[in-house]
């Protein structure tokens, strides 16, 4: 069996291209005034479009807004080469 | 659930065997086996009532079973035998319509990294044409309607998730820890309440509809039933568990902005949050579980078994053409005013 990569962290965040963040582990979600978010799941997608209208969390209007997280002109859409 | 009412001869057969004690009659297995090989070599389209609904019924002895039935049947080999042969021609029908999608895919050269193989899925699943059934619920559909679409769904959604669970023994490594962190969220993350299944039979209650899993069993269309039988076919073969994979990641990616609409719908006609809650639901879960079916499950997959890479894609396509079928009964019904569903009397055998 390959080796998974261990993350030392108590919590891992995803960057997803052109997609939300995904955030795993032990964490908690608060607003500016320190309230906590409503949170209903333990790994959740914080909206990083800013079209979402769920905010903080991703409602999947990315895809339909063409948000790019990577500049056009090195898009690695449909290969394994991203850029480092 | 209780046994249905047969579509033809294939279902009345399943159906007469499974009153029965396993092995108590080897001649009438021997018969039915006979009678299905002479009728699936005449069935054109297999999105056929008969087809469908005896397949419906012998996936059902893996899940919870119908009413009355011997638990036994589940694994006699004669009743594998009957499934196989209907399921063989339904995998190669559904092959053949996905293969329309999946031959217009650009695979990448090489083995595909998890980023790559998810971006392929959401490149199928953004293009999804077909009519579609959310806009309608959001805009025009009337209390009937809405029922009726509670209706078609609650074959699958009361028994939400079940299928894919299969395909977990059957995984290692990223794709397993993946597919179970999806299924611990289906199924509530410890809380019953927040079971989708149960989500789903509290909206079903809020528009006065019985909530007993497979209630409407018979007066959905064969479409209906074939959407849950892919499923089965997929989840119970190890081997398509490349399809099934593919299969969760389309249903995923095809669904945060229409459980939007149809949550919109909802409220359009006056229903509270008691009833939209699961659609709510499903807005925020499905965008977080599209990046983890994409990347984690379909992604992990297709890297650490490269063969699988076309499974994945056919499992997402066969969803996608499964769903357009439905979608086009659906509205071609409802724009001429009338009912979707199969009226119900008995049907003659």
């Amino acid at each position: 069996m390959n080796e998974i990569p261990l993350h030392p962290a108590n919590a891992s965040l995803v960057l997803c291209p052109d997609g939300p963040i995904l955030v795993r582990g032990d964490f908690d979600v608060v607003m500016p005034s320190g309230e906590p978010a409503p949170r209903q799941r333990k790994t959740v997608a914080l909206c990083r479009c800013g079209a979402s209208a769920i905010k903080p969390y991703c409602d999947g209007t990315h895809k339909m807004i063409n948000f790019r997280t990577e500049p056009p002109d090195v898009q690695g859409r449909g290969t394994s080469e991203r850029p480092n | 659930m209780n046994i249905p009412e047969p579509r033809g001869p294939i279902s009345a057969g399943v159906c007469a065997l499974l009153t029965g004690d396993p092995g108590a009659d080897p001649s009438a297995l021997v018969a039915l086996h006979a009678r299905v090989t002479e009728r699936v070599a005449v069935v054109e389209d297999l999105i056929d009532d008969d087809v469908q609904l005896a397949l419906f019924c012998l996936y059902e002895l893996h899940y919870g079973g119908l009413a009355g039935v011997d638990d036994r049947w589940e694994w006699h080999p004669g009743l594998i035998g009957i499934r196989q042969l209907l399921e063989e021609p339904f995998e190669a029908w559904l092959r053949s319509e996905a293969g329309v999608l999946t031959d217009s895919v650009r695979r990448p050269a090489g083995t595909p990294g998890s980023d790559a193989t998810a971006a392929l899925l959401f490149e199928l699943a953004a293009r999804d044409g077909g009519p579609s059934v959310s806009r309608h619920v959001a805009k025009k559909a009337n209390a009937e309607q809405l029922s009726e679409f509670l209706i078609h769904k609650s074959l699958y959604q009361l028994k939400e998730a079940d299928p894919h669970t299969w395909a977990i023994p059957r995984l290692a490594g990223p794709a397993k820890a993946a597919l179970v962190e999806i299924q611990a969220d289906e199924y509530g993350g410890g809380r019953p309440e927040r079971m989708h299944s149960a989500m789903f039979a509290r909206t079903m209650r809020g528009l006065g509809l019985k909530d007993s899993y497979g209630g409407y069993v018979d007066v959905v269309p064969a479409i209906t039933l074939a959407s849950v039988n892919m499923m089965s076919l997929f989840g119970l073969n190890r081997r398509l568990r490349g399809a099934i994979a593919g299969h969760l990641a389309m249903y995923e990616m095809t669904s945060s902005r229409p459980n939007q609409l149809y949550g919109n719908g909802f409220r359009r006609l006056g229903f509270d949050a008691a009833v939209t809650g699961y659609f709510d639901e499903h807005v925020e879960a499905d965008a977080v579980h599209e990046q983890i079916a994409g990347r984690d499950l379909a992604g992990g997959l297709v890297e650490a078994e490269p063969d699988l890479l076309e499974d994945v894609l056919f499992g997402a396509a066969a969803a996608s053409c499964i769903d357009a079928r439905f979608a086009a009964l659906l509205l071609e019904a409802w724009e001429n005013g009338r009912s979707s569903l199969r009226p119900l009397v008995p049907a003659t055998t």
